[in-house]
């Protein structure tokens, strides 16, 4: 009573808000420890972006630099291990996995609030993947969800007990579970039953909208200028000493119009990270390393492939001109001669500048635990690249020119990304290596829309130079380009009757999609790696590094191949000496 | 520096630049699409004259460079000189366009190379790439020039001579060409080409359309120049003697248009030059291998580079000189045209 008369209305707010915040302090008991070292509370760090997020929307977000800041935001049941690759608790405490590998049983953790302060239970989860789904809301995380052409379904088991059953044997249910961010349903529930789901939180959403699980929150956006990320005051992790994470006070994107003025800012100390430099960019500060205040990284070969691509789509009546050279990108001794011809070496050495490893399959030696040691390494060979034409009654002009067995000279176009100086240095490098077994290759430099719009809508290509990336080690990662029918199923994404190579590279992924043994899962992915370098589908070429760059105050840094490279532990990142300055 | 001396050593670096395009292949050491992937950027070799041991040598001579294994860090071996040598074997080339030949000016004996403004991230001698990239950059100046000027004396004729609507249609399209973002237009128009058009004929398309977009400047100026000609007295005279407006035109209102598109071409020729260097910045300039000015420069832009090779700023340098030539015979027509003395 003494209390209540005392206390002025605004003063009861208040007592009533930090009585909430210790309360739920108090029932989190189920906060996770952070392994990392511990550290400094407050301070900014800033990361110097080349390009800006479209959405901090997570059941729509689809590009990297989007999904790398919502990552930051929501927290995902489960993580992946940035060192080990293996699954880790994270909003989940514990899973079981019943014996048929068809259920997967999640405990949740106790007492977790979202950056808002309203608790988490079963029925986020729930209603995040009822939303992912859903077919109206065009997630592009659905088709992941979709086991044996039957949706997972999700069933509450109590308030922090959630099953998820699937249609058939899934190998990796939990791994489903990761980078799918919880979201709110007491922010977002009308949304989506009003159909309005896809259009919450875009960039000029409010903060105070923008909720979830994550370390930090919403709290700026100058469109072209900057993102700023606060820290949230509910977050659910505490290091070795029990001080609540994240150990940073501010999160900005920095954005900047080019690569060049990302490095300047950083080399500037205007910037205090940046997660993607190219190699060129690498080598010019690795000389000034020494003796400025910061840290270079070289993580290794990404996940991160460059090949060739050659137009194998079933074009119908379309352009004839193309359908004339395909009888060429169809025949597999083509492609092997291709392979044969181009210096791999070369590559790496003059473009990546030693920073990226020769490859012939898709899956890069980064990502250890799946790479296929066993695939040969094939040296260039230009008298091999003409013996597999011979053989297939190519023959060559008086001029030196490839002339198929019709005796038409053998030339096509390549299509590279205009303003991508890797890829266009690979062209002109692959263009040279043709013209040595005599074919005439023209480089095509497109901007990236129309270059994509060719390659996955018009089919209006002959070949280009490619590079893809895999959001995980994991092969299940990959289903959409390999399979038959996946979205990304690039040379044949128009239906042509399939080979029996192509055939059983798509079975071996459904295989290994549904068994349960890692050992049995590596020997099929092996195998398909295996197809991969002996058909071409694609010609893969290299792998680049993972090569970032850091101030040295910035601590705790472990950056790893999977994306975000250096902010997948930014809960642990912490800035050392007195304010932080260089 | 007087008027007369300026306008002579312009018209002297304008005279060798295109006398070395012209002549590329004979004059540049090597092919310009030749990659030496040992030498990625490989600095300016370097003449000498006198050996590690003191001896005075007559012939210059070059050491060849020894590259440090998995780096672009060079050292130069001189304990074998290499002299220079003229009238040498090489790449096989065309002398202009017409006579093949496989002879050039200087060379080097193997393994040494010589490369006077170093090597790019292929190993290519920058210097040949610069000569025949002169060939491309200065003929888009002049190809460019050559239609905008056309088109700017026709319609900026027709506009001054009939005047009302005839003015009104032209000058409004004028303003129109004006305001259009031809760089995006250019985009669009790449990305509608048919995949199997020659990068040459690409090239020609690009640049035609500049030299078509282009057209407004000059048209006005030409417009302005009319109008006052034909206000003349011995204009309306010609005219009320019965001369025909062609004979009007072609007799009295041409002679002074002359001065104003002497004037204006070189400025044009220096605008499209630089156009053409925007448009290979840009990735929509000629494609690799063939060399452009454009092309050199589009390197220049990383700051990697800009930072650890110098010599990749060497044809930068040399354009400047171009382009202030072109301006400074511009500037001293228009002097001439003000004070004929």
């Amino acid at each position: 009573m003494l209390l209540k008369l005392c206390l002025s209305k605004s003063a009861k707010v208040s007592f009533m808000v930090l009585l909430s915040c210790t309360l739920a302090s108090a029932a989190a008991d189920d906060h996770a420890v952070s392994s990392y070292q511990p550290g400094r509370v407050g301070g900014r760090l800033v990361v110097a972006q080349r390009a800006e997020p479209k959405t901090l929307n997570p059941v729509v977000a689809l590009e990297a630099v989007s999904r790398e800041v919502i990552s930051l935001i929501t927290a995902s049941l489960i993580d992946i291990d940035q060192q080990s690759f293996q699954p880790v608790a994270a909003l989940a405490k514990s899973w079981t996995k019943s014996p048929d590998g068809k259920q997967l049983t999640v405990q949740l953790r106790h007492g977790l609030r979202f950056s808002d302060g309203y608790p988490f239970n079963a029925d986020d989860v729930a209603f995040t993947f009822l939303v992912h789904e859903d077919e109206s809301i065009h997630s592009p995380q659905r088709e992941l969800l979709i086991v044996a052409g039957k949706p997972i379904v999700v069933t509450k088991l109590d308030a922090y007990t959630v099953r998820f059953d699937f249609a058939a044997p899934y190998s990796v249910g939990e791994r489903l579970l990761a980078g799918i961010g919880i979201l709110p349903r007491h922010l977002l529930e009308k949304s989506y039953q009003e159909h309005r789901l896809a259009q919450e939180w875009g960039l000029i959403a409010a903060p105070e909208r923008v909720v979830g699980l994550g370390p930090f929150l919403l709290k700026e956006y100058v469109p072209g200028e900057r993102l700023v990320l606060g820290k949230n005051p509910y977050y659910w992790k505490t290091d070795a000493q029990s001080v609540r994470l994240p150990y940073l006070d501010e999160i900005v994107f920095a954005f900047t119009a080019s690569e060049n003025a990302q490095v300047l800012r950083f080399l500037s100390g205007e910037a205090d990270l940046i997660e993607n430099l190219s190699p060129e960019n690498f080598l010019a500060l690795k000389a000034e390393e020494a003796h400025r205040g910061f840290r270079l990284f070289d993580v290794g070969p990404g996940l991160e492939y460059t090949f060739i691509l050659f137009n194998q789509n079933d074009l119908g009546s379309g352009n004839a001109s193309i359908q004339g050279k395909q009888e060429w990108f169809r025949r597999r001794a083509f492609r092997q001669a291709i392979s044969a011809a181009v210096d791999r070496d070369a590559i790496v050495q003059l473009v990546y500048r030693g920073m990226a490893s020769p490859i012939w399959a898709h899956v890069t030696e980064g990502n250890k635990p799946w790479f296929n040691d066993k695939l040969p390494r094939t040296p260039r060979s230009l008298t091999r690249a003409r013996d597999l034409l011979r053989a297939e009654g190519f023959s060559w002009s008086s001029e030196n020119r490839l002339l198929d067995p019709s005796k038409h000279e053998v030339s096509f176009s390549i299509l590279t990304s205009a303003g991508n100086s890797q890829r266009e240095k690979i062209s002109t490098l692959v263009q040279d290596d043709l013209k040595q077994i005599g074919i005439t290759a023209s480089i095509v430099s497109l901007e990236f829309r129309s270059l994509t719009d060719r390659i996955l809508n018009t089919y209006d290509y002959e070949a280009a130079v490619m590079t893809l990336a895999s959001g995980d080690g994991d092969p299940n990662s990959e289903m959409n380009i390999w399979t038959l029918n996946g979205s990304t199923h690039l040379w044949n994404l128009a239906g042509k009757s399939a080979e029996g190579w192509e055939r059983e590279i798509d079975q071996l992924m459904r295989r290994q999609l549904v068994s349960v043994s890692f050992e049995e899962r590596r020997r099929l992915y092996g195998r398909v790696q295996e197809l991969v370098a002996v058909n071409l589908p694609i010609i893969c070429l290299a792998s680049p590094h993972v090569l970032v760059g850091a101030a040295r105050r910035v601590q705790n840094l472990h950056p790893s191949i999977l994306r975000p490279y250096a902010l997948s532990n930014a809960d642990a990142l912490f800035l050392e000496g007195p304010g932080g300055g260089r | 520096m007087s008027r007369a001396i300026r306008l002579v050593l312009a018209a002297l670096w304008l005279a060798t630049l295109h006398i070395g395009a012209i002549g590329a292949g004979f004059f540049s050491p090597s092919d310009y699409a030749e990659q030496n992937r040992s030498f990625p950027f490989a600095p300016p070799t370097r003449l000498h004259f006198v050996d590690p041991a003191g001896r005075f040598h007559v012939r210059p001579f070059v050491c060849r460079w020894s590259a440090h294994p998995g780096t672009v860090v060079y050292s130069e071996e001189c304990d074998q000189p290499f002299p220079l040598q003229f009238f040498v074997t090489g790449a096989r080339y065309r002398l202009f366009g017409m006579v093949q030949s496989h002879r050039h000016l200087f060379g080097v004996a193997s393994p040494a190379h010589i490369y006077w403004m170093g090597t790019d991230d292929f190993g290519r001698d920058q210097f040949s790439r610069f000569l025949y990239g002169a060939r491309l950059s200065l003929f888009s100046g002049l190809f460019a020039c050559a239609i905008s000027l056309t088109l700017g004396i026709i319609f900026g004729t027709l506009a001054g001579y009939y005047r009302r609507s005839a003015d009104s249609v032209i000058m409004g399209t004028a303003e129109l060409s004006l305001a259009l973002p031809w760089l995006y237009l250019l985009l669009v128009v790449r990305a509608l080409l048919p995949l199997s058009t020659s990068p040459s004929a690409v090239f020609l398309t690009v640049v035609a359309i500049i030299g078509i977009v282009g057209w407004a400047r000059p048209a006005r100026l030409i417009r302005n120049t009319v109008l006052t000609a034909g206000a003349r007295e011995y204009v309306l005279l010609a005219k009320s003697f019965g001369g025909s407006d062609l004979h009007v035109l072609l007799t009295h209102i041409m002679p002074q248009i002359r001065p104003v598109a002497m004037t204006q071409a070189p400025l044009l020729i220096a605008r499209y030059i630089l156009a053409e260097v925007i448009l290979s910045f840009l990735g929509l300039g000629v494609a690799e291998p063939t060399a452009s000015w454009g092309t050199l420069l589009k390197s220049v832009q990383q700051y990697s580079i800009l930072s650890s090779y110098w010599w990749m700023c060497l044809p930068a340098s040399l354009l400047l000189p171009t382009i202030m030539s072109y301006m400074m015979i511009s500037i001293n027509r228009s002097q001439a045209e003000i004070s004929p003395a």
